[in-house]
């Protein structure tokens, strides 16, 4: 090898890294839901301002996930999962993680407060807040319904997105909000319960480990039926119309077969097909999300032609 | 006993940097964007669209 072998031991980061720091992939939903409530908003934005507003929603959602990777390291340290990530991995050291974190969430709610309005930047802000210090701190070890409080987090960026272009908060953007809060606790538990992460070890109280995993399939099944008033009443909204309801109405009720599906097995029968339910109801769950913005987008889409909506 | 010139770390750092200068110049191009869009959509008095002139 080199003849400078102590290099050979220095893990330097690549940008890459950074990049994997603010959760890519987390992002992408906040970047989807964040441009469907600003643009189903009844105010207009210009093009350029709205484009600007969702890149520094997603740098927010990505600065809090940089923040959560900081505080989170001696877990992911734990969880095969997770071991890879820039920080267990040695690339990114905990500090400079941190710094990274509080450096773009000070970047990115001043750009859109300066690039649309202060209430957005504000409500960014206590998105951030809300994902690194109520979910990340002090709840994900705390309590097994961690994810239900912490799936607010995640369902704040369509109220953002519709604050950008109306400065404010209203029944339509609450509604999306619920949509995707009640959304997230029977996606993640039907992760949970076929991914097996070792959160025991970790010392993170999932609800599959704390209330064992009979409880976890009942806790899906309720969730699922809590949540489809959610996105009938979305439907009805001054944002929906026939097409959002004719979605709402399909994915609903395979939503509630697919929980009804894994309420009725047990682990046995899980096993037995690799948890063949389970991960088609996680997979459904994405679908599920998608289409719900994405037939509010073709409802916005289609009103300047007279069509759509109410 | 030659140094080598290349070593992963350098391509690392290379990555690093390019990547910020990048980052950096399309954040000079965004507010510059964002300042001609803000000022073209003023009205005379200086006051942004929808709001009402300053006496």
């Amino acid at each position: 090898m080199s003849d400078l072998s102590a290099y050979d031991q220095t893990q330097e980061a690549g940008f890459g890294d950074y990049v994997q720091l603010l959760k890519p992939r987390v992002m992408s939903l906040v970047v989807f839901t964040a441009m469907v409530g600003l643009i189903v908003a009844p105010v207009p934005v210009h093009p350029f301002v709205a484009f600007t507003a969702i890149l520094f929603i997603a740098l927010g959602g990505g600065a809090s996930g940089a923040l959560n990777m900081w505080y989170d390291a001696d877990i992911d340290r734990v969880m095969r999962r997770t071991s890879g990530r820039p920080i267990p991995a040695g690339r990114v050291s905990e500090g400079e993680a941190l710094a990274f974190g509080l450096a773009l969430s000070a970047i990115s709610v001043l750009m859109l407060g300066l690039a649309a309005n202060w209430f957005a930047g504000a409500f960014l802000a206590f998105t951030i807040f809300f994902y690194a210090v109520v979910y990340t701190i002090w709840l994900k070890r705390s309590t097994p319904q961690n994810i239900v409080i912490g799936g607010a987090a995640g369902a704040f960026p369509p109220m953002i997105g519709w604050a950008v272009a109306t400065g404010g908060v209203s029944v339509e953007s609450v509604l999306m909000f619920l949509l995707v809060f009640m959304w997230t606790p029977p996606h993640f538990w039907a992760l949970a319960l076929f991914m097996k992460d070792d959160y025991s070890n970790a010392g993170v109280p999932m609800l599959t480990v704390t209330h064992g995993r009979p409880a976890t399939r009942k806790h899906i099944f309720v969730y699922t039926l809590i949540l489809v008033p959610c996105a009938l009443a979305l439907a009805l909204s001054s944002i929906g119309g026939p097409v959002t309801l004719a979605a709402a109405i399909v994915l609903n009720a395979l939503f509630i077969r697919g929980a009804y599906r894994i309420l009725r097995r047990d682990e046995a029968v899980a096993e037995a097909d690799r948890y063949k339910a389970e991960r088609g109801f996680f997979k459904l769950s994405l679908a599920y999300l998608f289409l719900h913005f994405g037939a509010l987008l073709v409802e916005a889409s289609l009103k300047p032609f007279g069509l759509g909506g109410w | 006993m030659a140094i080598q010139p290349e070593h992963e770390i350098h391509r690392r750092r290379w990555s690093r940097n390019l990547g910020l200068g990048l980052v950096l110049g399309a954040f000079v191009v965004l507010v510059f964007g964002l300042t001609i869009v803000k000022v073209s959509r003023q009205d005379e008095h200086g006051n942004p669209p929808g709001a009402e002139a300053s006496q």
